[in-house]
């Protein structure tokens, strides 16, 4: 395998621990992280001048059944002055709770939200998190897997 | 001496409170149904909640059922005023994971696809955020060229509004003999056209009073707040998809990014004006350079093959029938593939298990985001500015709601 790009080199040095696998497909990197230090991870992904991603261009959700995690939070992000794109993904259990991105990217607000709304996954510490394409008294997430789209 | 308690039932205009209005869903300046609901004291906004979600249609549910030819249609939905640039988006996002080459023509005909589409969605914004300021005039000029772009839409594609004309592999046609002619005459007369909106606006005292400083944000919030298209490079930050990250073979095409200074309306209005030169300017060298060739990859699992072959030949019978019936084989993966749409990055992030719907779609979109920067931008100013700062944003709701 030829050489790792310089982000997976470094979040492999910072943490370690945390990085559950590395994923290259079609040009696009992946990280697969633990949920616990999401904030952390993104904090320095924004912070550090070598990664530089200032931009969260998007995050979502995706449900799953029958496998040993039930969510996954998927977030895009762009290095506008190195022109980099990188993608980081997490894998939740039953309970579907992270901890929100807010302080770190204030765009995170409504895909969060809208995370919240279609999947289900509860962000901690999110400065309000409401339903936002769903109306406001609505029960519950279309997207995930076993909702049936005649419902 | 008047007696003062006469005078109680009268709101006294001076009192500190504050008073809740709703503006939209249906409101003609929310350019459909985006509802604000603001909180004024007097004229002055205090605060600003934009309510959205009036036109989900759960697209990204519907995918999931789906087999990605059948999506397409879809896409017309999401920017209804540039649906051919949906549509381009989305196909190079099912192509990035099939991992598909289209020949050179298919390329340039999709760059100009792209290109017709930005000034047309231009041309819709200009006029009816002109509309919104009382500036009526614009409006029948920018209707006037939308019009024949409109007419040059339904020559490449059938239809005017709702063109699904990409395929996955391909085009659902190639180009009619007289479309190219047809397009330089317009290109020849674009040029004054625009000079004949900045006429009317660039210099006019009440466009400059009722843009300028209005709606301004830093290039720092405009990052932080995820914003991209001409309401990034407004603030003055000079990124454009098509040259960071060029796709469909923008990067043999000579063109410009203007950017603005300050981050305001006014500053955004300069970059959509400069961008439908620069567009022109694209729509020229794709015009003068047009490939010759086949439209469509040889690629008898993802393209359909020609009806004449499928009515003689067993094999191509075949073909038909699997790509129909079973959709186009995507392998088991993920990617994001975003195009410098007319409103910013659009982007689709597909995931696929190896069948033949997608597991997960996400469609990002401009608009949404952008949406977001509102009550920053909008508060503290009046009320008649937040009309402008709505205007300045360029959002279409079919893209927000999904």
């Amino acid at each position: 395998m030829g050489a790792e790009p310089r982000e997976v080199e470094k979040i492999r040095e910072r943490f370690a621990e945390s990085l559950r696998e590395v994923v290259y497909f079609r040009d696009e990197d992946t990280l697969v992280v633990a949920p616990e230090k999401i904030l952390e991870i993104c904090r320095f992904l924004k912070e550090d001048p070598e990664m530089d991603f200032g931009m969260l261009i998007d995050l979502t959700g995706i449900h799953y059944l029958e496998r040993d995690y039930s969510y996954e939070v998927v977030y895009h992000l762009l290095s506008l002055k190195r022109k980099r794109r990188l993608r980081v993904r997490t894998r939740l259990g039953e309970e579907g709770e992270i901890d929100s991105v807010v302080p770190v990217w204030r765009t995170a607000n409504w895909h969060e939200r809208e995370a919240f709304d279609l999947v289900g996954i509860r962000f901690r510490g999110h400065p309000d998190l409401r339903r936002i394409l769903m109306p406001e008294d609505y029960v519950g997430h279309p997207l995930r897997r076993d909702f049936a789209l005649e419902q | 001496m008047p007696d003062p308690t006469e005078t109680t039932t009268l709101l006294d205009p001076l009192a500190p409170e504050t008073i809740t209005l709703n503006m939209g869903p249906s409101h003609p300046s929310t350019h459909g149904v985006l509802r604000l609901v603001v909180e004024l004291d007097v004229e002055v906004v205090k605060k600003v909640v934009p309510h959205v979600g009036y036109l989900h249609r759960g697209m990204e549910k519907i995918a999931e059922s789906m087999t990605y030819h059948q999506f397409i249609p879809y896409t017309d939905r999401l920017d209804y005023l540039a649906p051919l640039s949906n549509n381009v988006a989305f196909v190079l996002a099912v192509e990035k994971l099939i991992g598909l080459e289209v020949p050179p023509r298919c390329r340039a005909i999709r760059v100009l696809c792209c290109e017709i589409a930005r000034i047309s969605a231009h041309l819709l914004w200009l006029g009816t955020g002109a509309l919104d300021l009382g500036a009526a005039t614009v409006f029948f000029h920018t209707f006037r060229e939308r019009e024949t772009l409109y007419d040059l839409i339904e020559l490449i594609t059938g239809t005017r509004l709702t063109t699904s004309h990409p395929r996955v592999g391909g085009l659902a046609r190639d180009l009619p003999p007289n479309l190219i002619p047809e397009l330089k005459e317009f290109l020849r007369r674009f040029p004054a056209q625009v000079d004949e909106y900045e006429k009317l606006l660039t210099r006019n005292r009440i466009w400059l009073k009722r843009t300028q400083d209005v709606g301004k944000i830093s290039a720092e919030d405009a990052i932080d707040l995820g914003m991209t298209g001409p309401n990034l490079r407004g603030s003055g930050v000079e990124f454009d998809l098509r040259k960071a990250f060029p796709y469909s073979g923008y990067e043999q095409y000579d063109f410009e990014v203007p950017v603005g200074s300050v981050g305001d309306a006014y500053d955004r209005y300069l970059v959509r004006i400069e961008e439908m030169r620069q567009s022109a300017r694209i729509l020229n060298q794709v015009a003068d350079h047009m490939p010759e060739g086949p439209i469509n990859t040889d690629d008898p699992k993802v393209v359909l093959p020609p009806k004449q072959k499928v009515l003689t030949s067993m094999e191509e019978l075949i073909h038909q029938f699997i790509i129909v019936t079973e959709g186009i084989p995507a392998p088991t993966g993920e990617i994001y593939h975003a195009i410098e749409a007319p409103k910013g990055e659009l982007g689709f992030y597909v995931k696929s298990e190896g069948e033949k719907s997608p597991y997960r779609l996400k469609i990002r979109s401009p608009s949404f985001v952008s949406l977001q920067g509102i009550p920053l931008m909008a508060e503290g100013l009046m009320v008649s500015d937040l009309i402008a700062v709505v205007a300045s944003l360029d959002p279409v709701m079919g893209e927000v709601d999904r």
